[in-house]
């Protein structure tokens, strides 16, 4: 069984089609990173799959339960931290986690273990006590991860965890998810619009763009779909009869160049240094020379570009 | 369900006057139930047990005290971005909405039994003749279950506004303007009764024929009527689906 089966989801919101007809799968103990600009539609699809919203048309089951007839079921068994942490603030940091684990009814002597063993994991256990009012937002994303995952739930619902903060505290925010996922097992839908961010935790991600599904795979998938190796050249003599000599090349898929800069995408594997010796010989002044692949980036611009 | 409802307590009990720049506020609010049950007690002596007079303080006390709390309800969770996560929890909507409505009025009626007993105590310190004076039966059940039935109403009302309402202000506001509709519709009453010296006499006549208890009853039975009525709205009115979408 998936721990997420959509198929053709469609949710509208008057005239507007939030979420167009999606289809797909996340498999159990997966980390799935949902990618989409603002506005594409991945807060609604999480609305949907816990059953806080209806769909207008198609069916998703969470965890083996229907969105539309069963949404306590899902709840009951998932973890969510939303849009805003939604954390109290005139609570203190222990307060806010007895509730959530009163909520989810974790017995009391387990809830005071629990407390301990996740405030010390994200390394506020000695600021229990604090009222969450006085923290910084990092602070209260992290407290909102661990409330999503205090009652162990076998999947959890992140929609854009790191969205608004600085990189130190988006960073912390990322290893503490990523150590808990690593360490409490389960499944995680995540949505975000930070590429490098699903690039490190995602085993897979379905990039959403006006409601739709535009691509579904492993990021090593989608990067080889948006294109082979690159090889960038930074120097001098980029002139239009080596570019055409380079274009001739079986391995060369395309070039481009910008002010001193040369992107070589390849379209097989191939040895960078009889390119690089053939610039040499054509006169170019080679002063660096970079390896590199698509990045999700890559592929989400990509995906962008081809909507406009 | 009784444990989420309890688990929904302890949450609300916990943030109550704890949220920023209405805690001064809210505790000087306190004070004019607690000046009430000095005040009057020590004016109207021994009367204050046996003429019903405290039903009148049974009518106010939760009226307040219930006013200032349950707007913070559903527009509070609003406000502070955390009602999304609340609905996205296991709880049912009724435990929510049921959580949320009995800590008020638990707040509003128990403010009023402590007020019954403070007032009682001045009474027996400023007027004792050597007994101890105690309310009657009539008027303490009187006293108690009118108080029970207008915090369940103030809250009933307060959480049908919280849930539409974008800001506890915009809520209370509207609470407040609700709640004085009724006690204009008496004034406006009482001005055509006066104007009309045969009405004035007709309703004194039919009044002399009630006892406490029958006008007690009658009140409390309209209580309950509108009380159900407004709960049963509020049941209705909670969508989850529309209070997510803000």
């Amino acid at each position: 069984m998936k721990a997420i089966e959509v198929d053709s989801l469609t949710r509208d919101f008057g005239g507007l089609r939030a979420v167009d007809h999606i289809s797909f799968g996340v498999e159990q103990g997966q980390i799935f990173g949902f990618l989409g600009p603002n506005g594409a539609g991945k807060t609604t699809t999480i609305n949907l799959l816990l059953g806080l919203l209806e769909p207008t048309d198609g069916r998703a089951e969470v965890l083996g339960y229907d969105t539309r007839t069963q949404a306590d079921e899902i709840r009951a068994r998932t973890g969510a931290l939303l849009e805003h942490s939604g954390v109290y603030e005139q609570l203190s940091a222990e307060d806010n986690l007895e509730f959530y684990g009163r909520v989810y009814r974790v017995p009391a002597v387990d809830r005071q273990a629990r407390i301990k063993e996740l405030l010390t994991d994200i390394g506020v256990w000695e600021r229990r006590e604090e009222r969450v009012r006085e923290w910084s937002k990092g602070m209260k994303q992290k407290l909102a991860l661990a409330r999503a995952m205090f009652h162990r739930p076998p999947l959890v619902f992140l929609d854009e965890p790191t969205a608004g903060l600085d990189v130190v505290s988006a960073n912390a925010v990322r290893d503490d998810l990523e150590n808990l996922a690593a360490r409490e097992g389960g499944t995680v839908f995540l949505t975000t619009h930070n590429m490098s961010e699903a690039e490190r935790l995602c085993s897979q991600v379905g990039v959403i763009r006006e409601g739709r599904l535009a691509a579904i795979g492993h990021p090593d998938d989608l990067r080889a779909q948006a294109g082979g190796p690159r090889v960038e050249i930074v120097g001098r003599g980029f002139t239009d009869s080596v570019l055409k000599l380079l274009r001739a090349r079986p391995e060369v898929a395309a070039t481009t160049v910008e002010n001193r800069h040369l992107e070589i995408e390849l379209s097989q594997e191939t040895d960078t240094a009889a390119l690089v010796s053939m610039l040499v010989s054509e006169g170019v002044q080679v002063e660096e020379v970079r390896r590199g692949k698509a990045s999700l980036e890559d592929v989400f611009l990509t995906l962008m570009e081809e909507e406009k | 369900m009784k444990t989420d409802i309890l688990a929904i307590m302890w949450k609300e009990r916990k943030g109550l006057f704890r949220v920023q720049g209405r805690r001064s506020q809210a505790l000087l609010t306190m004070l004019s139930p607690l000046f009430l049950a000095i005040y009057i007690p020590w004016n109207s002596g021994p009367d204050w047990v046996e003429s019903g007079l405290s039903v009148l303080l049974s009518i106010i006390v939760p009226f307040i005290l219930v006013g200032i709390t349950v707007p913070d309800s559903f527009a509070g969770e609003r406000e502070r971005h955390t009602l999304p996560t609340l609905l996205a929890s296991r709880l049912s909507d009724r435990a929510i909405l049921f959580g949320k409505l009995a800590t008020s009025v638990i707040f509003g009626w128990g403010a009023m039994v402590m007020v019954l007993a403070l007032s009682l105590i001045t009474v027996n310190v400023a007027h004792w003749s050597g007994h101890v004076l105690f309310y009657k039966p009539a008027i303490l059940a009187a006293d108690l279950g009118i108080s029970f039935l207008v915090a369940v109403l103030t809250a009933g009302l307060g959480v049908l506004f919280s849930l539409r309402s974008s800001t506890v202000q915009q809520a209370q506001q509207t609470l407040m303007a609700v709640l004085l509709l009724p006690a204009m519709l008496l004034q406006f009453g009482a001005v055509l009764l006066l104007k009309s010296p045969s009405a004035k006499a007709r309703f004194e006549q039919t009044l002399a024929t009630l006892s406490f208890e029958q006008i007690v009853f009658i009140v409390a039975a309209v209580l309950v009527v509108v009380d159900l009525a407004v709960l049963m709205a509020a049941m209705a009115r909670f969508k989850r689906a529309r209070l997510v979408l803000g």
